[in-house]
């Protein structure tokens, strides 16, 4: 067994060059080829790329789909963000734990399967949702879920459990996905027809200060969330000093409630490649990186082919379209299950074979990114909209939108209403709007932009979906009367805490510490100061977090606090006798009363 | 008017602070102009005798004794100031913390290399407070309306913390009484 590892780690090396900056693919093919990259495993990739054991033990260790011990030869994730929990995600555990006869985080005896919690998947139009190894699996219940363990116990393949294809491409020989896209409301923009080779042809007529022009003269800015306007972003990259630039897709599409991204990669890929080659031409970089967020590598083989029929027509490699000088490529980086990485300069950090740490800024990614290039990062969406701007000019892509937005905007719908999916929508629409295509008329509350955005009450659904308002990356959780928006919080809360990489302590300590504070107040043992201690806790954490997702972890707290002060209100009393009321003297003797064998006597019970 | 009355405890810490406090030297007898001394091991009265306007804590809960001090404390005095780093986060006895609590008895009746226990059990007198779970800093058990750092905090950060609070003056700790590294 260990010469074999030894011969295989030596092959997979050899076949990434030795690059210790390929780290990330040598690792997942050893785990992809052995169940896990063991002790023995780091040690031989280290001496075979130079490293420190230790650098690889650190990327190990960081990423959620990778592991030092064995785990089952079938791995199944049962997503749990608080859609799939409202559709049922944790009666679907119980009923793969029950049949497999182990609990959750466990491996059957056998060791054949292991049963797991994730993080959202990008599957929430389509909850509860599961991944059997990349297998997506949708729609379960307690039924499906029994089955699944059944099958799987028979052959252990996860792809025979797809046995109804999704529609579009998902139905694709090379993705075979029972995944739908889910597409409510086409759009002009992302959702229109791509002419292969139409917008780089147009592109490579002008020069690359023009096409950044055409770009700025678009107004088009980042779809993922922050809004940077995308031309400047250009401008700056390109106008950066060194010797070689790069353009990286974000497409680690990690945002709970978010998946619109999945269905643009499906439907559209062509889009995103050319808005990719072209952020190269008008930067001048040679390189482009797809980076795909480890769920989604169903899409992986899908797309490599879209790639590859790319560099047969010429739309990629050398000399593009005949131009002399314009050379370029893409290359997909697999995720390996780290919301984190979404966050530029973690995803740059994983590109490299790091840990998923974010850097500090600045320099920013456009002065020294990717191996210290002068690199753009854009994400999916963003790509895909440069690619129309070039087809029909920044004139056409102005006329959507609003006046401080243009274009349109991607949506991804889902939790308490009748059509879940993804929604191409101007700029500008009023979330009462939204809320009516998605028929969910009936919302109480809206967590607009994903954990990390803002939880929106009835009172405010005249506002618009802008930069200038409701900004979003595109996610839109929608929740009925009968939910409790701090029970939501207090799951968002879970999210930023598993996901946390740890580096600044106020984003690692301070979100246990305001989910132990929100418990308290959930047990209603709270009082009215311990608002004033999570509005300032989660002040402090957002101000004093390094990165964005520090920054936005607290506001599952603050934002609810704010648009429904009075659920927390009705949920404090102020205690009159200067005790703690969430101090219980019973629990905490209640351990030392059994080991002694009597009873307290200063509390009687 | 009488003067205002002062108590003072020890819970899970090492005196240090009553230490620090008596360090305040010939600062004592001013004090003593200042206020009563009540419930204190400083003067040795065991029960409170009336109602008392500050109450200092030192050390957090370790067991439930702790407890009842503390809630005695707090149903005593109108002001109750945490001193110290026990008090304010559990301390040096809050290192056990990680450890349950079944482990920390076994380690220190039974197995320890240096236990001698021919009756190999766990007392359970009722002499021997019993354990909580782990180590509460004060705040968590009861409300505390000041707390003062330090381990101890000097002698001269109770003092000047004191006389500000009894002469109901803004409190000025210059930085060399509250840094601590």
């Amino acid at each position: 067994m260990s010469e074999n590892l030894g011969a295989a780690v030596k092959e997979i090396c050899r076949a990434h060059g030795h690059d210790r900056t390929r780290l990330m693919d040598i690792v997942r093919a050893v785990q992809e080829q052995f169940g896990c990259v063991s002790g023995e495993a780091m040690e031989l990739i280290a001496k075979a790329v130079s490293v420190h054991r230790v650098e690889v033990d650190s990327v190990v260790s960081f990423y959620a789909f990778l592991s030092d011990r064995p785990k089952g030869k079938v791995v199944i994730r049962v997503c749990d963000d608080i859609i799939n929990r409202m559709h049922g995600a944790d009666r679907v555990a119980q009923a793969f734990a029950d049949e497999l006869g182990i609990e959750v985080g466990q491996t059957t005896p056998d060791g054949t399967i292991t049963l797991e919690y994730t993080p959202c998947i990008g599957m929430c139009d389509q909850a509860p949702a599961a991944l059997v190894n990349d297998v997506v699996v949708t729609d379960l219940h307690r039924t499906t879920a029994r089955q699944i363990v059944q099958e799987l116990r028979r052959h252990l393949d996860p792809r025979r459990l797809v046995r109804k294809l999704g529609d579009g491409n998902n139905a694709h020989e090379l993705v075979q996905a029972m995944v739908v896209n889910n597409i409510r409301k086409p759009g002009p923009v992302i959702f229109s027809p791509v002419n292969r080779g139409e917008a780089i042809k147009k592109a490579l007529a002008m020069s690359p200060v023009e096409v950044i022009r055409a770009v700025k003269t678009s107004r088009l800015r980042g779809r993922g969330g922050a809004g940077f306007p995308t031309g400047m972003k250009w401008e700056f990259t390109r106008g950066a000093p060194g010797t070689k630039r790069c353009v990286i897709c974000n497409a680690d599409e990690g945002e709970p409630g978010t998946f619109k991204d999945r269905v643009i990669l499906t439907e559209r890929p062509d889009r995103v490649f050319a808005g990719m080659t072209i952020a190269g031409y008008a930067i001048g970089a040679d390189e482009g990186i797809l980076y795909l967020r480890g769920e989604y590598a169903y899409l992986r083989a899908f797309l490599e082919d879209v790639l590859q029929k790319r560099r047969d027509e010429n739309l990629l490699g050398n000399k593009i379209c005949g131009k002399e000088d314009f050379n370029f490529d893409i290359r997909i980086q697999m995720g390996a299950g780290a919301y984190i990485c979404g966050e530029e300069t973690a995803l740059i950090s994983s590109c490299e074979g790091l840990r998923g740490d974010p850097k500090n800024r600045p320099p920013f990614p456009a002065q020294k990114g990717y191996l210290e290039h002068p690199t753009v990062v854009n994400n999916v969406e963003t790509l895909g909209c440069v690619t129309k701007i070039l087809e029909d000019g920044p004139a056409t892509f102005n006329e959507y939108g609003s006046e401080g937005s243009s274009g349109t905007k991607l949506l991804s719908i889902s939790g308490d209403c009748r059509s879940p999916g993804v929604f191409e929508v101007p700029f500008g629409i009023t979330l009462n709007e939204v809320l009516r295509l998605a028929g969910a008329g009936d919302a109480y509350a809206v967590q607009v932009g994903g954990p990390s955005g803002q939880m929106v009450s009835r009172d405010e659904f005249g506002r618009s979906i802008c930069y200038d308002d409701l900004a979003t990356g595109g996610s839109l959780m929608v929740f009925g009367l009968d939910r409790n928006v701090l029970e939501i919080a207090d799951a968002f809360l879970d999210f930023f805490i598993e996901e946390s990489c740890g580096y600044c302590t106020p984003c690692r300590v301070g979100n246990v510490l305001l989910k132990e504070r929100l418990g308290k107040i959930l047990a209603g043992k709270g009082e009215p100061s311990d608002l004033k201690y999570l509005q300032e806790l989660g002040e402090t954490v957002k101000l004093m977090s390094r990165c964005g997702l520090g920054q936005t972890s607290a506001n599952p707290i603050l934002t609810t606090l704010k648009n429904f002060r009075s659920v927390y209100d009705a949920l404090v009393k102020e205690a009159t006798d200067g005790l703690q009321p969430s101090f219980d003297i019973h629990a905490a003797m209640s351990e030392s009363e059994k080991i002694t064998g009597r009873k307290s006597v200063h509390f009687l019970a | 008017m009488a003067k205002p009355k002062i108590a003072t405890t020890s819970l899970a810490g090492c005196f240090g602070c009553h230490m620090s406090l008596l360090d305040i030297d010939d600062r004592i007898l001013k004090l003593i102009e200042l206020v009563d001394f009540d419930k204190s091991p400083i003067d040795d009265i065991k029960e409170f005798t009336g109602r008392c306007t500050v109450g200092l804590i030192e050390g957090g809960c370790a067991n439930e004794e702790n407890v009842k001090v503390l809630q005695d404390f707090r149903r005593h005095c109108d002001i109750l100031i945490s001193v110290g780093d026990c008090a304010i986060n559990g301390g040096i006895p809050a290192l056990r913390n990680t450890i349950p609590i079944k482990e920390c008895l076994e380690e220190a009746y039974l197995n320890g290399p240096t236990v001698h226990n021919p009756s190999g059990k766990i007392p359970g007198d009722p002499e021997i407070p019993l354990m909580l779970d782990r180590v509460y800093p004060c705040h968590e058990v009861v409300k505390i309306d000041y707390h003062l750092p330090g381990c101890p905090p000097p002698a001269d950060t109770i003092w000047e913390a004191l006389v500000a609070l009894l002469s109901d003056k803004p409190i000025e700790l210059p930085y060399e009484l509250v840094k601590y590294d």
